[in-house]
């Protein structure tokens, strides 16, 4: 496979950082230029401020850890349920062509309908309890999770199912032993666009339907008019996003290595 | 009674813009513990023949019987090694044997009886726990054919198993071969382009035709081979010596020859 002219690792680092700085500088260079008031666009100073504020003061009723806790928390359970559907039935209809017959067009008719489409029926459902978020959760991670372990699935070599079945392997054998560990990689692929996915849902859920969680955090804040909270919450936001990325990047590269595939995930 | 029995087999593959016959009325009896080797040129569809016995394919006219049944799937009765090894990349050596003898139900301590003498036999009791991509090709192989043989199946068809090895490493697998073949005789269906190793691994040589495949000429190796006492010798190059060999080899290659398409 071609590879792209790619810098090293030292010089893609330092590239990273003076983005950043370059961010940072516009940022900060719109408050003190007068070019945008504070309250408009609070710069970066004063939201750093009100992020390590916000670590130890409550606001909207909770720290920023316990707001992040029960985002987490929420976050959890729909990855969770996304996995604990998407995966069998992935698998399922990687092996059963009927089964991938019946199912594939109601998914594919669904998979493009926004999570936050969902909010009014999630809202109906469970009122403010937590299995509007979670269904909104769901709704955005499982898409991922099914395409990624039904390609996965797939596109097993066709020698290894061969072989498998000269070996007088049973169906559910099959899926457990062969289909299930041959889409891993994939599975691990389809998990992180899920995790992005679920996340970006879950902010949008708290938006509107529960009264905790750091989407909470932010609507309160942007009652309030105060910028500067909903600013910390957006970076809050982002950062854990990208801990999360990096944690299934991490994992996605030790399964890989595990797997005697070369190199790893990007 | 035959153990493989190929009866006016025919393969036609129905692709969009044209028809391809892979195997034309095909004929071949394999004798219980014959070794039979079918050298051809590439797309000749020496490989179809396999896969027919093996139950990975069917013919669409005619039939291919083993042990006295109707071929309608693959099975552990028909174990298969292939050319590029096709080992579970996620399980260990000894997990890659034993999973054969699981889906049979063999009890464990018998399992792990019968892992034991197979890795043995092969020269991988140092493997067992190695992953596959941590071997080289030619052990990689004798694990596939560890694979196979721990099933003591009625049949063994090997689809150009030492294809994708180095040359060192494939003189000595055909060596090996040999020794496990005469040791243990088994029904072998073993496809090949390699004149040398099909006189060197068969007891009979089936020459095929360029496409559409048939046989073109079955050579008896057997007898010349026992008379000429290749099996007393211990190397394969001492073997590729005998005037015997030599004859039959230029033989086998005259009559490939014949079918190679010429070259523009």
């Amino acid at each position: 496979m071609p590879e792209r002219a790619s810098p090293s690792i030292g010089l893609a680092a330092a590239l990273g950082l003076a983005g950043l700085a370059v961010f940072f500088a516009v940022w900060a260079g719109a408050g003190v230029l007068g070019l945008v008031s504070a309250t408009f666009l609070p710069g970066p100073l004063t939201v750093l401020g009100e992020l390590l504020h916000l670590l130890t003061h409550p606001y909207a009723g909770a720290t920023l850890p316990q707001h992040l806790a029960a985002s987490l928390q929420r976050y959890g359970g729909g990855v969770v349920l996304a996995v604990i559907v998407g995966l069998p039935l992935g698998l399922a209809m990687g092996w059963f062509r009927p089964l991938d017959a019946v199912v594939s067009p109601i998914f594919d008719g669904l998979r493009f309908v926004p999570p936050i489409a969902w909010v009014p029926f999630a809202a109906l459902w469970f009122g403010t309890g937590a299995g509007g978020p979670v269904l909104i959760i769901f709704t955005g991670a499982f898409p991922p999770v099914l395409i990624g372990t039904y390609r996965g699935a797939r596109m097993i070599e066709p020698a290894l199912i061969e072989a498998a079945r000269m070996l007088g392997t049973s169906n559910r054998r099959m899926l457990t032993e062969i289909l299930l560990p041959g889409a891993v990689p994939s599975i691990v692929a389809g998990l992180r666009v899920a995790a992005g996915l679920g996340w970006q849902s879950l902010i949008g859920a708290e938006l509107i339907v529960v009264s905790s969680g750091i989407g909470y955090m932010m609507v309160q804040g942007e009652a309030a008019v105060a910028t500067s909270t909903v600013m910390a919450g957006i970076i809050a936001v982002g950062l854990v996003g990208t801990a999360i990325d990096l944690l299934l990047r991490a994992a996605e590269r030790a399964v890989r290595r595990r797997y005697g595939l070369v190199g790893g995930g990007r | 009674m035959s153990a493989i029995v190929f009866a006016g087999a025919r393969r036609v593959y129905d692709l969009p813009s044209r028809r391809v016959v892979a195997l034309e009325s095909f004929d071949l009896s394999i004798a219980e513990k014959e070794f039979v080797v079918i050298v051809g040129p590439s797309g000749c569809g020496k490989t179809t023949c396999l896969r027919l016995a093996a139950g990975f394919d069917f013919p669409s006219s005619g039939e291919v019987n083993v042990g006295g049944q109707k071929v309608t799937g693959p099975g552990p009765d028909r174990a298969v090694v292939f050319q590029h090894f096709a080992l579970f990349p996620w399980k260990t050596v000894h997990d890659n044997i034993a999973l054969g003898l699981r889906n049979a139900g063999v009890p464990a301590a018998e399992r792990e009886r019968r892992i034991e003498s197979a890795l043995k036999l092969m020269n991988l009791e140092s493997a067992a726990r190695a992953f596959p991509h941590q071997l080289s090709g030619g052990m990689q192989q004798r694990v596939a054919i560890a694979r196979a043989t721990v099933l003591d199946p009625a049949v063994l068809l090997m689809d150009e198993p030492f294809g994708a090895l180095d040359a060192q490493t494939r003189v000595v697998m055909q060596e090996e071969l040999v020794r496990l073949a005469r040791v243990n005789p088994r029904t072998v269906l073993f496809i090949t382009h390699s004149v040398e190793e099909a006189i060197y691994l068969a007891d009979r040589v089936v020459v095929m035709t360029r496409a559409p495949g048939r046989i073109k000429e079955i050579i008896a190796v057997k007898a010349l081979r026992e008379q000429e006492g290749w099996d007393t010798l211990p190397k394969i190059e001492d073997v590729m010596d005998q005037p015997s060999f030599v004859q039959l080899r230029t033989h086998v290659w005259r009559s490939l020859r014949d079918e190679q398409v010429p070259s523009e």
